[in-house]
């Protein structure tokens, strides 16, 4: 699974099959976010730009151009709200204050008092005059280098065209002709949102990861979405024919007939799987030979988890706090903090959640004006953590206080070395103090781990297991500090490989020490939801696997498909094995005979 | 006419939240209030003027207050930005 993207050219057996365009037949990869294959004509959404002209009106009817701009606004405010309160069921009162500004603005007395004073005295019709008005602010944002400004300037602008649309009272641009697949840079949960009143087939979007907004939106409507495709905007032209696959993060654009007969089979295979893995939901992830193991989910956001409960898991493994820090400027208060974690904690009951403390860079911080030059060695993670124990320890008791029913464990991100670990721990030691004596009730027992994603932190695995309750081991920035590969560079980005011998030899390391210590270990990377590596995890003595929601029941199936004792043999012989190539395709074989139905990419 | 100079303190600036408490606070009054920035002037009484000025941590403001009530309203202005915007 990488993100880049590469051109397959297909020769195909009749070369005229299509004789209109000989289009060329390429893949696109990016992340699956929504379940499901389909097939369909491409529908390219691009923000909707309204065509103002200049009028000039009579003075007789100047009070019924007033008039039309007061309805308009009202209606714009109407959208709005509606969108609003939609935003706010679907994805939780704190991401829809997005919206908040843009409802201000309609509201913005002095704006308007200016806008209906020219259209009466200038004559102008009244698109012109809130096109020229808004405009006016606009530009001044726009000229600002700061991203919060850019991004303000994006909802005047949304504003803007939405009550020049009502003036003209042209209908929502939501509703277009037949099934459609929906491509485009990126989706607003209001487009989202918008889109989803239509018989969509799929979503693909340039930008966005699997906690997106429209990657949370698609799966609670149950459209299938491939997201980060980076370039998908760029190769993909309206009516074009793709095949999208949200199981494994694929688009296909220009598919050949082969290819449509690949996908319409793997499809299939997908749904009847589908429907077994169904019946899975309520089994417990256990060996053949009785080991149970837990297998949970990583989310961003607690309107997930109802995702999360429908997929049979045992919990979540990795819950990223820094949904909480998207769209504002400050941080979170304790009291909102509190609110958030406990919500989740209250809905996973009595089924545990592990909080990681505020996994952020340096710019979170301070302004972009300092921005560091190698960010992924710098200040990150428990180092912001420990130098503003301000921020840390607001989180800390706010975790602490979600812990009442001890079903939370908090661990933390990006530590390099046992001083950290110490130094963590004593402030955990300090919050406690303060909330015993404000009499405050917590779990006392709330379990501290580490994430284990530095080499450094790897290889001292043992003394830091000394120092806490379990670990975590964190692949995807494991792989690209011990490969020395940043994989979102296309050059080197094929050498980011998950089964790197080196790799795996670590992985190993980390657990045996933390079982030499009596502590739990599990997996919350990207690693840990890939089927070729269940066996070998297994087989290491991985005691928790974290994954994305859709890929929970898959892991779950191979899980119930072998005996401890045969993965325990599969990963020694993998653990000899000398190159990346050699442990995947020992790995792919042994996973075909286990489990023949789990559908693997075909691609690598 | 009542003309102050502040700096702003609070963390973020006047960014959306700060922006919003202090045109609803100068809507509590009948004066004319002015933002001076640099070179431009805003209506201070305009949410989307006050988020056009979008001044940072640091930054030096003119404050201009016209009106019957200027005194009462540069007070309560004046101790909305000491306070930070009540920001924690």
């Amino acid at each position: 699974m990488g993100y880049t993207m590469d051109e397959k050219l297909e020769i195909t057996p009749d070369e005229t099959w299509r004789p209109e365009r000989q289009a060329q037949e390429i893949i696109l990869r990016g992340i699956p976010a929504s379940a499901g294959i389909v097939m369909g004509h491409a529908h390219i959404f691009t923000k909707h730009i309204p065509r103002v002209e200049e009028k000039t009106i009579l003075a007789d009817d100047a009070l019924k151009e007033v008039e039309r701009l007061h309805h308009a606004v009202e209606r714009s405010e109407k959208e709005l709200s509606k969108i609003l309160s939609y935003a706010e069921q679907k994805i939780g009162n704190n991401k829809a204050k997005i919206f908040e500004a843009q409802i201000m603005i309609l509201n913005d007395a002095v704006l308007f008092e200016a806008i209906y004073t020219r259209i009466t005295n200038e004559l102008k019709n009244a698109e012109f005059v809130v096109h020229d008005e808004i405009t006016k602010y606009q530009r001044l944002m726009l000229d600002a280098t700061d991203e919060y400004m850019r991004e303000r300037a994006h909802d005047v602008e949304d504003v803007k065209n939405r009550i020049i649309r009502n003036i003209q009272q042209e209908k929502l641009i939501s509703r277009f002709a037949g099934r459609s697949i929906i491509v485009s840079q990126s989706l607003t949960p209001a487009d989202t949102i918008l889109f989803s009143r239509n018989e969509i087939l799929a979503y693909v979007t340039d930008m966005g990861g699997v906690t997106s907004h429209a990657a949370l939106l698609s799966r609670s409507l149950k459209i299938p979405a491939v997201v980060g495709l980076k370039e998908a905007t760029k190769h993909v032209q309206e009516g074009d024919f793709m095949i999208v696959d949200g199981y494994g993060g694929t688009v296909v654009l220009n598919p050949s007939e082969t290819t449509i007969k690949e996908y319409e089979i793997r499809n299939e295979r997908y749904i009847e799987f589908e429907k077994r893995l169904n019946d899975l939901r309520d089994l417990p992830a256990k060996t053949l030979d009785g080991q149970r193991i837990e297998l949970s989910c990583n989310i961003e956001f607690a309107e997930e988890i109802d995702f999360v409960n429908t997929q049979g898991s045992d919990g979540i493994g990795l819950y990223r706090a820094e949904g909480l820090l998207m769209g504002r400027d400050t941080f979170p208060t304790e009291e909102e903090q509190y609110r958030e974690y406990s919500q989740i904690a209250e809905k996973c009951f009595p089924r545990k959640v592990v909080m990681r403390t505020f996994d952020i860079g340096g710019d979170k911080v301070v302004s972009q004006a300092s921005e560091e030059e190698n960010p992924f060695l710098g200040w990150r993670g428990i180092r912001i953590g420990l130098d503003r124990p301000d921020i840390f320890s607001t989180q800390i008791r706010a975790m602490l206080r979600a812990s009442v029913k001890k079903n939370v464990w908090v661990m933390f991100p990006m530590v390099a070395n046992v001083n950290e670990v110490r130094k963590a721990k004593a402030l955990v030691e300090q919050a406690k103090a303060s909330l015993r004596s404000q009499h405050i009730p917590f779990d006392e027992e709330m379990k501290i781990g580490v994430m284990i994603e530095v080499p450094s932190a790897a290889v001292m695995a043992g003394e830091i297991a000394k120092e806490v309750g379990f670990l975590s081991i964190g692949t995807n920035d494991l792989i690209q500090y011990l490969l020395a590969v940043d994989r979102g560079n296309e050059n080197v980005s094929q050498l980011y490989q998950e089964f790197d011998p080196a790799v795996i030899r670590t992985i190993h390391h980390i657990i045996k020490e933390a079982h030499e210590h009596t502590i739990p270990v599990g997996m919350c990377g990207e690693m840990a939801g890939d089927p070729v590596a269940t066996l070998l995890l297994l087989g290491l003595g991985m005691d928790e696997f974290s994954v994305i929601p859709t890929v929970l029941p898959e892991i779950k199936k191979i899980i119930r498909s072998v005996r401890l004792k045969e993965a325990k043999r599969i990963a020694a012989q993998a653990l000899k094995l000398s190159t990346a190539d050699e442990v995947k395709e020992f790995l792919r074989s042994h996973i075909k005979r286990v489990s023949p139905d789990i559908p693997l990419s075909e691609a690598e | 006419m009542i003309v102050k100079e502040i700096v702003i303190k609070n963390r973020a600036g006047l960014h959306t939240r700060p922006a919003a408490a202090l045109v609803k606070m100068a809507a509590q009054f009948k004066s004319d209030f002015y933002i001076l920035k640099d070179d431009f002037e805003i209506n201070g009484k305009s949410i989307i003027g006050v988020m056009t000025l979008a001044a940072e941590q640091g930054s030096a403001l003119k404050l201009r207050f016209d009106g019957e009530d200027e005194q009462a309203m540069a007070d309560a202005i004046l101790g909305l930005f000491e306070r930070g915007f009540d920001e924690a």
